[in-house]
This record gives structure tokens, sequence and C-alpha cells, in this order.
């Protein structure tokens, strides 16, 4: 039960391809992180799966079930929305109460299953309140009790977070997973916060200008960006990308960086080879680049920022092309105008096709 | 830090608050003359000499003093026969078109609030009626119902004597064409009120298990219930005023069947040249729309539920 699953699903809206043939599955108990910039599709998606948007073309199945055509209301899925779109006119207890009511659940029931859903959201006091009366998180606490009161196989979110501020969130960030996995349930939850989709989901899904870009879990996906966009949305401060050209020296590949070349990584070089492109793009993470007498690129340091725990050390390279250095504190503090030489160990080099953006060597 | 606080200090603080208040308040009333002029001129004057004029008995000619005769043309106005039959003709008029009016308005506002091409054309019409002057409204319906080339006769529905003449007919037909022009304002009031509504709880509600009656029921009118209840206050305040349609299609009559407040007060000082009982009626139709609007401020404000 729970399971989500998405085939070659469509929806344009006008001329605009909001969600572009995306195919994704969910599994009963699964979080899974929708994540991408604003207009990237990603909140479409999850109105379609709710039945508040149809597709144009694919199948959208909810357990066995395929739900297009079947409404909202049948499709016995939850939502958070970003509003939290509580009814003013309701109190709190009301609020929670109102899937219990359209879905005629007797009345004595239906106050046992409020109590519970409150009080698993510690809002036993704030039951006759209405929603004008609360605070942001609380009426936040208030569209999840709504949300779980009825057990639904699906919960969707659309962040949901993103109302309350910095503190509140991380706080409720921990209580929203620990929620999720007491109620195994299954969530599909939109962000556009990396942070919430590294730290909240068992498998995050990328998605950008409608497409797809990624799915797999958190730590995978930090590891081996499927492309550029990726690489470039995941990760704080994100990753370095450097254009290089791809040239054969003495027979052996070697990327050509500006000032510097580097040797192409072994595993790489037979995917490098099959791409057959010359532009290439090397990617590599703030801290996985370091300052050393030895390194492949000559560059100047142009800022140094220090957030307390660690400095970002940003640097110029021969052509103008900046890269951040991630550094613990406590080492050498490089100064501005400082000559450097960047380095990093082979393993740590993702190359992306210059054309295409798609990462060389899926391995 | 605990301590009395410097005596001297905070009366000079309490001296420069105050100064600083009266000059806010003198520029606040500066900023207020202008309005407070037209209101004066336009208002409160005409409102205090209607007042005035009802403690004085107009004379039966022209030309002779009128005496003042203090509380006693209110009090025998009051008591009429006539006042009281124009009351309850008022206030029947007002219970046929202020509802009706509002069903009417919120149905079409419901219809047209759908996202359908073309919605628009229909949105013009609903509305169109507002910009209709009440000269040209009664005229299209003093056409519909005329006797010999109207509508219903063509329809083959005939009353003898003809619906405008007929004392059991002529004020439903008076109030059908109050409908049809306030109609207008209720779908503009309650279209808007109804853009107001987020999508986002319409959709919650969807989500939640509730078919598109129950949305109806239970979200989208408590929602919409400021805008209903101003919209029931201002079509009430219309009806108690209404005259154009009265004198255009009925005159008052058939024998003072559609002699509103509002006419007798007309035929008071046009055609009796009784300025004193034109001006007690007046105070009365004052008093009576005040009354009512406090009623529901107080009756309907505790049954509506304004959104945050």
């Amino acid at each position: 039960m729970g399971r989500v699953a998405l085939e070659h699903v469509t929806k344009r809206f006008g001329d605009t391809v909001a969600v572009d043939d995306v195919s994704f599955e969910v599994d009963g108990h699964e979080f899974v992180v929708l994540l991408g910039p604003s207009g990237c599709g990603k909140t479409t998606a999850l109105r379609m799966v709710a039945g508040l948007d149809e597709p144009d073309s694919g199948t959208i199945r909810i357990g066995e079930r395929i739900v297009n055509g079947v409404e909202a209301k049948d499709r016995d899925v939850a939502m958070v929305f970003q509003s939290y779109a509580l009814y003013p006119h309701l109190s709190v207890r009301k609020n929670i109460e109102f899937p219990l009511r359209t879905r005629r659940v007797p009345s004595q029931e239906r106050g046992a299953l409020v109590v519970q859903a409150a009080g698993a959201l510690g809002l036993e006091g704030l039951l006759d309140r209405r929603p004008g009366q609360l605070s942001g998180g609380q009426r936040q606490r208030v569209a999840l009790a709504r949300a779980i009161v009825r057990r639904p196989e699906v919960f969707l979110m659309d962040e949901p977070l993103s109302n309350l501020d910095a503190k509140l969130r991380v706080q409720t960030r921990a209580e929203l997973v620990e929620l999720q996995r007491r109620l195994e349930a299954t969530v599909i939850y939109v962000t556009h916060d990396q942070v919430e989709a590294m730290t909240m989901g068992h498998r995050i899904a990328v998605m950008d200008a409608g497409v797809l870009q990624q799915i797999g879990p958190p730590q995978a996906v930090y590891d081996r960006p499927a492309n550029l966009f990726v690489a470039g949305f995941i990760g704080s401060p994100p990753m370095n990308t450097i254009t290089a050209r791809v040239s054969n020296r003495d027979g052996q590949p070697t990327i050509e960086v500006p000032g510097g070349s580097v040797p192409v990584p072994s595993p790489l070089a037979p995917a490098l080879h099959r791409s057959a492109t010359s532009e290439v793009v090397v990617g590599v993470r703030p801290e996985h680049l370091r300052m050393a007498s030895d390194g492949f690129a000559p560059a100047t340091v142009t800022v140094v920022e220090s957030l307390g725990h660690e400095l970002h050390v940003i640097c110029r390279l021969t052509d103008d092309q900046m890269v951040i250095v991630r550094q613990a504190v406590g080492g050498a503090v490089p100064h501005e105008g400082d000559a450097v030489s960047l380095s990093a160990a082979p393993g740590d080099l993702h190359l992306f096709d210059g054309g295409t953006g798609a990462r060389i060597g899926a391995g | 830090m605990t301590g009395p606080e410097p005596v001297g200090q905070s009366a000079s603080i309490r001296l420069v608050e105050r100064r600083r208040r009266v000059r806010e308040a003198g520029l606040g009333y500066v900023l207020v003359l202008p309005s407070l002029v037209l209101f004066a001129a336009f208002v409160f004057y005409p409102f205090i000499h209607t007042l005035y004029l009802g403690f004085y008995r107009t004379p039966p000619f022209p030309g002779l003093p009128r005496h003042y005769v203090g509380l006693a043309q209110y009090r025998s106005v009051l008591r009429s026969g006539a006042f009281t039959s124009s009351i309850a003709t008022t206030l029947a008029f007002a219970a046929m078109t202020v509802p009706a009016s509002l069903v009417l308005g919120t149905a079409l506002a419901l219809l047209a609030h759908a996202r359908l091409r073309g919605i628009g054309v229909y949105r013009t019409i609903f509305s169109s009626t507002v910009a209709t002057s009440v000269a040209v409204a009664s005229v299209i319906f003093g056409t519909l119902l005329n006797p010999v080339v109207g509508f219903l006769p063509w329809l083959g529905l005939q009353t003898a004597p003809p619906i405008l003449e007929n004392p059991s007919w002529a004020l439903v037909a008076v109030a059908v064409t109050s409908v049809w022009q306030s109609a207008g304002l209720a779908f503009i009031l309650i279209s808007s009120g109804l853009q107001s509504i987020p999508d986002d709880l319409l959709e919650a509600a969807q989500v939640d298990g509730a078919n598109s009656w129950t949305r109806l029921w239970r979200v989208t009118l408590p929602m919409l219930t400021p805008t209903l209840f101003f919209t029931v206050v201002v079509g009430s305040i219309v009806a108690f005023q209404a005259f154009g349609q009265i004198d255009l299609l009925t005159q008052g009559g058939p024998i003072h069947r559609t002699n509103v407040l509002t006419y007798a007060i007309y035929t008071a000082i046009r055609q009796d040249n009784d300025e004193g009982r034109a001006a007690v009626l007046t105070a009365a139709l004052f008093a009576i729309t005040l009354v009512l609007t406090l009623i529901q401020v107080r009756v309907l404000e505790r049954r509506v539920h304004y959104g945050r």
C-alpha cells in the first residue's frame, strides 16, 4: 500500500511544458523529496498526484489503482499546503475534523480521532481557537494534524516549512521526519531547499525545467550528480565547475584547465573516450579542493569569508573563472592577493560533457 | 534598573508629548476640513433643517406663515393610517427585493466564477444592470408589462386589471423590476468577494474529500459572509430609498398599494405642498433605516466570519 508511480507524465500550461515526461516511483513508507528551483514543475507534479491538476499524458498510480481522471476527493491522499490553507472560519478542532466530516465518519469516532491527531502534534490546548489566533508554527501543526487525522495512503507536502522562521524550520524538520517514521507514511515532499532535501528524504528527485534530472538517495545524489544542474544545485556552497579541454599529451588523455593540466583519472578515461568530446567541465566540491604548492591550477585569492567554523576562500583562476575552497579553521589562513595552487584528489574530480552537461562516467 | 523616575524629566516629556499631539490633531482637522464643509452643506444642514421643519405646520395655502406646533405634527403624522400602510408597503417591498437580489446575485456570481472560455461576456451582461439607470430599467419593464404590446400578454399571462394597475400584483411587478436592477450590484459585490477567497482553501477542501456542494456550503459561503452581509445592508438601504421605478411605473397606485415611504414623502411635498408632513416622514425614514442597519450589524455580525 501507499505506493505512488508516475509514468511518462507530461503537463502543459499553454505553450509551457511544466512537467516533461517524468517517471518515478515512490515505495510504501518512503519519504521522497521533489527538489528544484521555482518553476521547475515540482509543485505541478505534486498537484497531479493530488488530483488538483490532470496530466496531459502519462499515467499516475496510487497503490495499484490508476488515478487519472479520479477526483481529488476520491484519491485517499492528504496534502499540506505552503499557505497551510486552514479554514479561517472554523476552530482548530473543526479544521482537523473537516476531512472526517466530508467522509461521514460517525461523530464519536471523529472526536477520538481529532484528539489523537491533535495530541500527536501538541495541539490539545488550542482546539477551540481559530487559525487567526495561532502563530505560524501552530498553524503549520494544525495543517499537519488535518492531514494525518484520516490516515491516508499518501501524504503530499508543498513546501510546508517555507513560511516558518529559520529556527523553527530546523526544529519542525526533525519533527516531521520523526512523524513520518512513526506513522510509516508515504510522503512526497516538495521543496526548493536543498538542506531539507538532504536531511529529510530517503530519496531526492531533482527537477529542472519540467524534467526529472536525477533521483536517488541524498548521499548518492551529492556524491555523483548526474549532470551540471544537479552538481550546481545541491551543496552549499555549490560544486565548483571549471570549463576545460581534453587533449592527448604523449598518448595520455589530459584535461587542460586554465594555467595547468590534470591527467584524466583512470576510471574516467574509457567513458571520456566514448563520449568523444573535447569540451568538458571539471567539477570539484569546495571541501575537496586544497591549496597546495604543487597543484594543477594556479589561482589568486580574492576574498576570504569566515563562517566561524569554516573558511570560504574564493579564488580566481588565470582566465578569471572563480572557484571556492572550503577549509576548516585552524590551519594557515590565506590572505587576499596570495598566489596559490589548487589541487584535489583524482577521485574527487567529476567530469561533465561541456555541451550537454551530462556526467561523464556514471560509475 | 529600579528606583523612581526623575520627576522633572517625566513631566517635561509629557509636555513635549502633549504639544506634539496638539500639533498633530490640528493638522488632522485641517485635513478633514474640506469633507467636513461638504458634509455640513449637503448632509448636516439639510438633516437638521428637516427635523426643524417637522415642528411647523405648513398652511394650506401658499404665502401664509407656517406656525410652530412642537411635536404635535410628529404625533399626528406618525399615527395616521396612511403612514402605517406606507411603512407596511415599504417593508413588503424590501422583503421582496433584498433576499431575491441577494440570492440571484450570489447564484450569478458563482456561475460566472467558473474558469470558462468567454465567461467575461456573461460577467459583463450580469453586471450591466448597474450601469442601467432606474429610468431605463423602469421603461423596459413598463414595456414588458404593458397590457397591449408587452411580454406577459404575449405569453398569455393576463391579469385584469393589467398588472401595474392590479392591487394584488403592482407591488410585485415593481419589486421584480428592482430585483433585476439591484442583482447587478449584488453580482459585482459577491464576485469580488469570491475572488478574495484563496484557491488554496477550496483545493484543500477538495483533497479533504469535499464534493462541490460541500465546498460551496462549508467553505465558499462561510468565507463569503462578510460580503453577503455588506450586500444585505447596502441592498436594504437601496430598497428603502427606492423611488424612480415607483414614480415611473405606478405613481404609488393602484389605491396606494405601491405608496412606499419615499413616494409618500414625494407626494406630500409636490402634490400636497405639505413641507411639515414631508419633513416628519423623512425623519421617520431616516430613523427606520438607521434602526434596521443597527439591527443588521448586531444580528448578522455575530454570524459573520472575517477570515484572517
